[in-house]
């Protein structure tokens, strides 16, 4: 039992500990840039990295996630009591609320997030990261917060794109079957649509965000050893930014609905 | 001039730099020798600022880089160029742009200034026309010498090296001794390499210091170090053929 005790009270603190890590990296990113036209084009690169490197991936799980869903609630809403719009409402509304931020983050933390890690994971153990500091350059500025930048601009933009595809594929699929018609479909969305609801979306979206791209940088800025270390950050990287963004779903959910 | 004054470095209970005094002297090359494990790389990287003392002061010209702010600190830095064991190129960069780094970072050149810059550094380390290849695709030697060319970018005062010629054949170990000497001579800096090879130390050490578990055990010149009469260097310098 003592024993028991001791190893939660251990991974209690370890975990406070790296939180605090995770804190001060974060803090020390902000200093006076050197140059601002080079974090600027830095930012660039990495939107098109974040951004235009997982349009594909983002514009397919979109499509099918609509498409599933539509299908889905009509095979549970089967009942000549309920009007076919009602499946569009039900379609756009979880599509906005929940399955086009939450899901298309939880890939994306996987995508971007390993990448993160890995290649600043790479930088830590061939000691790039050391040159950085030996020239003066604030390292952790200059390699994380262009891409956390980017990430805040570029994963709500991938977002809004999905949820507008969640919709097409709902309506593809509805078409397809000969479920409902578009006009129904759409009927129904328009009904239910509220303003506040793609407010909650873009706050979870940023909120997502900024965790992918930070958690992520962390773990590859404190890898340490080699490239078998910067494998298990990059895989610690998604895991954490993962749970992180459903702990934080449920949170918003609760604070925000 | 760089001064070390009472240098300690500890890893958790682990002593490993057991209070260094040294000085390291302008336009000189100055060689710090040791077996391996001894503290030649964490020594350096205490002098360079990746490593922070538990105690003592690293002095650069009268500036003590350890208890500079942030600010005064970034001057210094610039003054440093470094030449890492493995390199550590920056691999999503082409030559070029490593060598341009910091000129892009610290300095208001135009483009046209810097290449001008970049193409005058590979040429002093011998290494002209291949600015638009990536790390990945030279080979060994080359990094090191472009590793050098970018540490020479900015008009540096202090150059360090740690193992230059680990790895390399013993031509192209020669070739960066001489360049490295050369360097040193005509821009008046002070060099400071880290080495386990005695041919480099007679090729091209002015003065030397030899580490011993964390201690400076001898200090001296490089004609006085088979006449030192101290044991632990002499069988260190027995152990290598030239003796
Ligand atoms: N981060 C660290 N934590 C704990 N101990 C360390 C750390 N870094 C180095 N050491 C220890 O410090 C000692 C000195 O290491 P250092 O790298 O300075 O040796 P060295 O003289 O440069 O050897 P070599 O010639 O092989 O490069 C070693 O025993 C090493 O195990
Ligand atoms: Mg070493």
């Amino acid at each position: 039992m003592k024993k028991i005790v001791g190893l939660i009270f251990t991974a209690e603190m370890n975990f406070f500990n790296q939180f605090g890590k995770y804190v001060l990296f974060i803090m020390g990113m902000f200093s006076k840039p050197e140059k601002l036209g080079v974090y600027i084009d830095r930012t660039i690169t990495e939107m098109n990295n974040i951004g235009i490197g997982s349009l594909a991936i983002v514009v397919i799980i979109a499509v099918f996630q609509g498409a599933v869903t539509t299908l889905q609630i009509a095979y549970q809403l089967i009942s000549p009591l309920i009007s076919k719009p009602v499946i569009g409402s039900i379609v756009s509304d979880s599509s906005m609320l929940e399955l086009a931020p939450t899901i298309t983050c939880l890939v994306l933390a996987g995508k971007v997030g390993s990448h993160i890690a890995s290649e600043i994971g790479t930088m830590r153990v061939s000691e790039q990261i050391d040159a950085l500091e030996v020239m003066g350059i604030n390292s952790s500025g200059y390699l994380a917060l262009p891409k956390i930048i980017a990430g805040l601009i570029m994963i709500p933009c991938l977002v809004i794109i999905s949820i507008f595809l969640s919709n097409a594929g709902g309506i593809l699929a509805g078409e397809a079957s000969g479920i409902l018609t578009s006009e129904e479909y759409l009927q129904g969305a328009r009904a239910s649509f509220l303003p506040y609801n793609l407010f909650f979306a873009l706050i979870k979206a940023f909120t997502y965000a900024f965790i992918i791209t930070t958690v992520s940088s962390f773990h590859g800025y404190t890898t340490r050893g080699g490239a078998l270390e910067v494998g298990a950050s990059s895989t610690k990287a998604v895991v954490y930014s993962a749970v992180a963004i459903l702990f934080s779903d449920y949170l918003l959910a609760q604070l925000l609905l | 001039m760089i001064e070390l004054k009472d240098i300690h470095k500890s890893f958790g209970d682990v002593e490993i730099l057991k209070g260094i005094n040294a000085k390291f002297e302008t336009g000189k090359v100055n060689l710090v020798i040791g077996s391996s494990g001894h503290g030649k790389s964490i020594m350096m990287k205490c002098m360079v600022g990746l490593e922070t003392p538990t105690s003592g002061s690293v002095i650069y010209d009268n500036r003590d880089f350890t208890h500079l702010e942030y600010r005064q600190l970034r001057e210094v830095r610039k003054e440093i160029g470094m030449l890492f064991q493995g390199t550590a190129l920056f691999d999503s960069l082409t030559v070029e742009q490593n060598v341009e780094f910091t000129l892009k970072m610290f300095t208001n050149m135009t483009p046209a200034e810097r290449k001008d810059r970049v193409d005058f550094c590979l040429e002093q380390v011998d290494m002209p026309g291949i600015n638009q290849k990536f790390p990945s695709e030279i080979s060994g030697g080359m990094k090191k010498r472009v590793g050098i060319a970018r540490a020479i970018a900015l008009d540096i005062k202090y150059l360090f090296c740690d193992e230059p010629n680990s790895g390399l054949d013993p031509v192209t170990s020669r070739l960066i001794d001489e360049l490295l000497k050369s360097i040193t001579e005509e821009f008046k800096i002070t060099t400071i390499i880290n080495t386990h090879d005695m041919k480099t130390v007679f090729d091209i050490g002015d003065d030397v210091i030899f580490i011993y578990e964390g201690n400076n055990e001898w200090s001296g010149k490089v004609k006085d170090i088979k006449t030192s009469g101290n044991e632990i260097l002499t069988r260190f310098i027995e152990a290598s053929q030239f003796h």
